[in-house]
């Protein structure tokens, strides 16, 4: 019993509540809404939302991998950024760019043979990606323009540069998309082609996952360990809890920041490689005047999955999954955006989850310490336990500014 | 001549919404929240404004219309930047996550609402543009002046320069301008003289939530016949024009003229003689106003005077 409540009360375990009550708020919002819009249908249409992609079987869960990819990669971008006391809004730039940069190689530099081609596709989409971020982490690091508004302005100078070099070089006027990169810089289907298929009478419906799963959860684990094994890692998160302490300790903390800013820069451009070198039934970039999704959908797997790498890739497949049961609802009528809603909804239980992340290991202390308050009185009545509760709040409250 | 008036009157479009919505960013971080909801508030105001002119334009029109809509999207907008000013004034949350909450909500819901209750299903609303005053009269046959301001006009137009004055006056010559800005340069010295510093937050984040949704309206008329659950990102320029414009009302105009102008070079350079000529395409004209507000904020920043207490929530407790 013992045993379980240390589990219960460990870091890893609060920070898991705060998210999965922010998820299930989300989906009560989500049913909600769709009660509001269609009452008779608003089961049913919830029941999709649940079973996400597994309405169409294997292939759909590939499907959910597939997408959950560039996720996890965006939201690695997202979260690496947090860690470092950087908001980086700017995914969907980094990744756009990074994704131009890997169907530019896949398309044009055909003289690479199989494995090298997509593998020089992929650190072009990183060194683009990272090349997209440096700008606006020097601006930080040297001239105080808040990195928000940087990365926003590089946003929609990314979104608008990558459509005009797409329109320039690689560019299916016909479909109004990118063109299909050669079948050398596709990524491997790394055995997953044995898995993720449902059969069609004797042929497999495939489904579009691939190697780039195994490469976003390997950078994941890189991740983890650059944050948690090394120097490197440690300075950066000393900068991002105190930028003035670990000036003081002789860490260079400008070029901390536009290091960190590279790196979730590199992070999000490769995640944008990562989605679009997947071959003739894959996705295409698409040649419109709207930011990447994937890139601002990197903000709730960051928050969700709490700047933990390994928490992401859990958090990036489950926003991959409801956004597929999203696609599911249509067949009731339903309008696709209530994901999105219920993905606002969230982000804003999540912006106040060190709220609720306190209350659970609080009422557990509070009931221990009434245990242990009666066991005392029963021995001696005098001591009464207010004041270790109120002590507990105040230190809770100084833990929180330490975070920030 | 006549294209000198036209890129003066493109300016204004542009930059009244700017300037309505950067001087709701003043409000709010001057109070010490920063709100980068401000899109998201954009984008509620436009759409319940616009969706009821759409509903309402066959039993009246004109600017008694105008005037109706103008009520409606700034009480949308303040009502949506209460969920804002709750998260990060009494549950103490961090500011720019709930206000990228809010920015994601609103163009997801704008698209859902309007998909479930326009009858065929599209997430554009129409609507008939039936507002401009081709001439004011008197007035809009001064020479050069007329022109320039009393021609082509909205009464919106009007309206941002009535709001700058007023945002003036209220900031610095009432007593709750001076309470305003305390709560957001020093909180815990405000609250030491009896100034409740969780109401002055919730006044300043309502009062950027009503004119961001007015600005949402007023961007979204003049320049386009329908609503298509989006403001081009004129929210998060608007914070940019705030920061240009150094959190004092008067820098903010110029500011605001000045990405105006900018993103009316982007919009109609090919009326312009010597922009049409060249062989730019337009994704770079499109991305001038974001390249001159990345230079503009380089060289503006690094004697920044933001409002001390800015994002920081505030706690009675903390020292």
């Amino acid at each position: 019993m013992n045993r379980i409540k240390s589990l219960l009360l460990s870091d890893a375990f609060n920070n898991a509540y705060s998210s999965i009550f922010s998820i299930l708020v989300g989906l009560l919002f989500g049913l909600i809404v769709l009660l509001f819009s269609n009452p008779s249908e608003a089961a049913n249409g919830f029941l999709i939302i649940l079973k996400g992609g597994f309405s169409t079987g294997a292939k759909g869960m590939g499907q959910v991998l597939y997408f959950a990819t560039p996720l996890i990669l965006t939201g690695l971008s997202v979260g690496f950024a947090f860690k470092t006391g950087l908001f980086n809004i700017g995914a969907p730039g980094q990744f756009i760019m990074g994704a131009f940069a890997a169907v530019f190689i896949g398309v044009k530099w055909t003289f690479l043979p199989a494995p090298w081609h997509w593998i020089a596709a992929l650190i072009g989409a990183a060194l683009i990606g990272g090349l997209w971020a440096l700008i606006p982490g020097i601006l930080k690091a040297y001239l105080n323009v808040h990195e928000v508004i940087a990365t926003i302005m590089m946003n929609y100078i990314g979104m608008y540069m990558a459509n005009y070099l797409i329109k320039l070089y690689i560019y299916d006027s016909q479909k109004g998309l990118s063109m299909n990169v050669a079948g050398s810089a596709v990524l491997p289907k790394g055995g997953l082609d044995y898995v993720f298929y449902n059969l069609l009478g004797s042929t497999k419906d495939m489904s579009t996952v691939n190697a780039g799963i195994w490469i976003a959860i390997a950078v994941a684990i890189i991740m983890y360990i650059i944050l948690n094994k090394t120097t490197f890692g440690y300075e950066l998160k000393a900068c991002g809890f105190n930028k003035d302490a670990s000036k003081y300790a002789g860490i260079n903390e400008k070029r901390n920041i536009v290091m960190s800013m590279v790196f979730a820069g590199m992070l999000a451009g490769l995640g944008g490689g990562l989605l679009y070198l997947s071959g003739a039934n894959g996705r295409r970039i698409n040649v419109v005047d709207v930011l990447a999704s994937e890139g601002f959908n990197g903000i709730p797997v960051a928050l969700l999955g709490l700047s933990n790498p390994i928490g992401i890739i859990f958090s990036a497949i489950f926003i991959s999954y409801i956004t597929q049961g999203g696609y599911y609802l249509q067949t009731l009528d339903f309008v696709p955006e209530v994901i999105d809603i219920i993905i606002a909804c969230i982000i804003y239980f999540s912006a106040f989850s060190l709220f609720f992340r306190k209350l659970l290991p609080r009422f557990i202390k509070y009931r221990k310490d009434r245990q242990e308050a009666k066991a005392a009185s029963l021995q001696a009545t005098v001591d009464e336990t207010s004041v270790p509760a109120s002590e507990a709040a105040a230190t809770d409250a100084k833990e929180e500014r330490g975070e920030e | 001549m006549d294209i000198l008036y036209l890129v003066f009157q493109q300016t204004m479009f542009f930059s009244i919404p700017l300037l309505i919505v950067a001087l709701g960013g003043v409000f709010t971080e001057r109070s010490g929240v920063t709100n980068i909801a401000l899109d998201g508030m954009m984008i509620m105001g436009a759409f319940t404004s616009i969706f009821f002119i759409n509903q309402m334009e066959d039993t009246m029109s004109g600017q008694l219309l105008l005037i109706l809509a103008i009520i409606i999207a700034t009480v949308t907008g303040m009502v949506f930047s209460l969920l804002h000013a709750y998260a990060s004034i009494n549950l103490k949350s961090d500011q720019i996550i709930s206000g990228t909450a809010l920015n994601m909500f609103a163009p997801a819901a704008a698209i859902f609402i309007a998909r479930m209750i326009q009858e065929n299903g599209v997430q554009q609303i129409n609507f008939n543009n039936t507002f401009r005053i081709p001439s004011v009269p008197v007035l809009g046959d001064i020479p050069v002046i007329g022109g320039l301001f009393f021609k082509n006009a909205y009464i919106t137009t009007y309206l941002g320069f009535a709001i700058l004055i007023i945002s003036v006056i209220v900031l610095y010559k009432t007593r709750f301008g001076l309470r305003l800005r305390a709560c957001g340069e020093h909180p815990h010295a405000a609250d030491s003289v009896g100034i409740n510093v969780y109401k002055m937050r919730y006044a300043g984040v309502m009062i950027s939530g009503a004119m961001a949704g007015l600005g949402g309206l007023v961007f979204v008329i003049p320049t386009s016949t329908n609503f298509n659950a989006t403001v081009s990102g004129y929210g998060f320029l608007a914070l940019a024009v705030m920061i240009f414009g150094q959190w004092k009302p008067l820098r903010v105009l110029f500011a605001a003229l000045f990405f105006g102008l900018m993103k009316t070079i982007a919009a109609a350079y090919s009326v312009i003689p010597l922009l049409a000529t060249s062989n730019i395409p337009s994704d770079i004209y499109k991305m001038v106003p974001f390249i001159a507000t990345l230079i503009v904020l380089a060289f503006s920043s690094k004697s920044s005077q933001a409002p001390r207490a800015v994002a920081v929530p505030y706690d009675k407790g903390s020292r």
